[in-house]
């Protein structure tokens, strides 16, 4: 394999997982509060949705950002409602969402656009164009630095930098804030924060938004980066491969990254080359495919070191009288 | 109870009047939804072309999960509706258990056989269709690589693959034809933003005309082409509108005429069995219009024309692969 294939996957793989690591961000802030949010998926289905059909009707890919940012937030709230406020299971109401959001997105689609459940074909100005980072071409005839800095770090989209921005961020806020110290209390034992005078609720909350803006950024850089255009269930299974990345990062920033990485990577191989000579063997593409949950499984049955979720996650915190 | 009675005897009244009036013909549109550009709205248009020459009316519903086949079919059947056309092969093995419970409907089925002596059967001769566009994309390529990109990994779709690359390589025999399938689940129809990296993976790996059929996912292709700045190839319906100028060529796969067809015959000329739509009653062809003139050279279309020529006459068989599930040519 030379440099240039290794860097046209490496490409692939930093753009395939961009989405996944903001999901799964959008994941750790609200799990770490202590709610489970199987419901990335339909976050970021709304937000692919809404970005989409708004930067088409507008022409604007950034009104198209605050509407799916918008839409995401609004799903955020209503997993928050039900399981925060209603105290209802948070499985059951992320499970609704998911189901809502697919059935939902392309009922509107039909409605606005009559096309079949998808937006039209967005044009240019409807969509994130690639950034060129700072002397990428200058350094073009470098040898092995100019290809990498050139193809492979320069040439994205502006939200693939923000996502990987993201991840010192996640990690100062969570481990260096007072706001992120409470969070995580929160997730562990509810009840000796309100026992400090600390609103569980309104932590919960503001865990919970925070996972919506996320979402409704990666579900953006779905429709209006990668692709152009909506289609129905385009997300098809990113938020659950998300999740199987937190299992993986066992609920921390940095790890959470290179468990994005690592899926992404997977992924551009299997798009690369349908079957793999492993050791004689040829593995077939589909292998690939099925590797993220294969090792969430063995990551959860406690192979690799033990991934202990927050404490009180799953429950819904019931003040005591 | 007495006025649940009338309601009943009312309905059962309703029913049978509706069953002695002259049937209608139905049309059950498939999961990818009426208006998808491609397979569905063909049916769709076939079904309006009907209503336009004849003037009669059909019944139409449009399916919203895969387990709504059957339901949908019994009520469409209770109603009356004869014949009836089902679209794609997913719809076999719950037509093939309806079939017998309604023996004086008749069901036509697009894309699948089933063998029940009131089903029609109609397949497409897809690997002949696929075989000309092969040959226009070898002709087209200048970097003497071309790919294709399927949906869910059935063997219809490497029906599609196998013609493809027995055209290419029949137009230049040391061409690469490089294959990818987005996945093996249903979702990998509706997964544009895969369908765009596996495209760019085939670019890099020296592609320059890629072929899709990959329903939602072929989307994403036909736009990651036209911005990687390639030629791509459309399916089912004539999708070379979508980007003029990029897009070489569509096979396109008549199902319109197909449902037309059923529906024009009625239940009274129904032929049950299996309907190839091939080259031969032009139930597959290529794409030829004002968005894609100046990309196909007079060459190409003698080419793609001789090559059609010899299909028609036998002198080249090209080989199916739902056959014997395995290609010549890789």
């Amino acid at each position: 394999m030379d440099l240039n294939t290794l860097i046209q996957i490496l490409d692939s793989t930093i753009r395939l997982a961009t989405p996944l690591l903001l999901a799964c961000l959008a994941g750790l802030f609200s799990e770490r509060a202590g709610v489970f949010d199987i419901g990335l998926e339909a976050k970021m289905l709304v937000a692919a949705f809404f970005s989409a059909a708004v930067a088409a009707l507008t022409g604007s890919v950034w009104l198209g950002l605050l509407a799916g940012i918008a839409a995401s937030l609004i799903f955020a709230l209503i997993h928050g409602i039900a399981s925060i406020t209603f105290r209802g299971d948070q499985l059951i109401s992320g499970v609704a969402l998911n189901f809502l959001a697919s059935g939902m997105t392309v009922l509107i689609a039909r409605d606005w656009f009559n096309q079949g459940g998808r937006t039209p074909a967005l044009i240019d100005g409807g969509r994130f164009q690639p950034v060129e980072l700072p002397f990428a071409e200058a350094l073009q005839g470098v040898p092995v630095l100019g290809p990498v800095y050139n193809e492979l770090l320069s040439g994205h989209t502006i939200l693939t930098y923000v996502a990987f921005a993201m991840v010192p961020l996640t990690w100062y806020i969570l481990f260096r804030t007072r706001f992120g110290l409470r969070l995580r209390a929160v997730g562990e034992n509810p009840a000796a924060v309100d026992t400090a005078g600390v609103s569980v609720v309104r932590l919960r909350y503001s865990a919970v938004l925070i996972a919506g803006v996320l979402c409704g950024i990666a579900g953006a850089y779905l429709a209006t980066g990668l692709a152009a255009g909506f289609v129905k269930d385009m997300t098809a299974g990113r938020g659950f491969i998300a999740l199987a990345a937190l299992i993986f990062a066992k609920w921390r920033p940095w790890y959470a990254m290179g468990a994005c990485l690592l899926f992404g990577l997977l992924d551009a191989i299997g798009n690369r080359y349908q079957s793999i000579e492993l050791l004689g063997i040829a593995v077939p593409g589909q292998f690939m495919q099925a590797l993220p949950y294969i090792l969430t499984v063995v990551i959860l049955a406690g192979f690799v070191g033990k991934a202990i979720p927050p404490r009180a996650g799953g429950a819904a915190y019931v003040k005591e009288r | 109870m007495t006025l649940m009675q009338k309601f009943l005897g009312a309905t059962a009244g309703l029913a049978l009047s509706a069953g002695a009036a002259l049937a209608e013909p139905g049309l059950i549109i498939d999961l990818g939804g009426k208006f998808d550009k491609s397979f569905n709205e063909s049916a769709y248009n076939g079904a309006q072309n009907w209503v336009e020459t004849t003037g009669g009316e059909y019944m139409e519903t449009e399916l919203a999960s895969e387990a709504q086949r059957e339901q949908t079919m019994r009520r469409m059947a209770e109603r009356g509706a004869n014949p009836i056309v089902v679209l794609g092969f997913a719809n076999a093995s719950t037509l093939e258990k309806i079939a017998p419970d309604y023996p004086d409907v008749s069901f036509a089925i697009i894309d699948m056989v089933v063998d029940q002596p009131n089903v029609q059967s109609i397949v497409f001769s897809e690997h002949e269709g696929s075989y000309l566009v092969g040959v226009l994309a070898a002709m087209a390529s200048k970097t003497g690589a071309v790919s294709f990109v399927g949906g869910m990994d059935v063997p219809l779709i490497r029906k599609f693959a196998c013609g493809y690359a027995q055209g290419a390589k029949a137009a230049n025999p040391e061409i690469k034809v490089i294959q990818n399938m987005t996945g093996t689940t249903p979702s990998a129809w509706n997964d544009p933003v895969k369908g765009g990296e596996l495209t760019k993976a085939q670019i890099s790996q020296g592609s320059d005309v890629v072929y899709a059929a990959a329903g939602g996912t072929g989307v994403g292709v036909l736009q990651t082409a036209k911005d990687e700045g390639i030629l791509s190839i459309g399916v089912d319906s004539n999708q070379n509108y979508l980007h003029p100028g990029s897009v070489l060529t569509s096979m396109t796969k008549r199902v319109d005429n197909a449902v037309q067809t059923v529906f024009t015959a009625g239940a009274d000329g129904f032929t049950p069995g299996i309907t190839v739509m091939s080259l031969e009653n032009d139930g597959v062809g290529y794409a030829m219009d004002e968005h894609n003139e100046e990309l196909i050279t007079e060459d190409m279309i003698a080419a793609v024309e001789d090559a059609k020529a010899k299909i028609l006459s036998g002198e080249i068989t090209v080989h199916d692969y739902t056959s014997d599930d395995s290609c010549p040519v890789q």
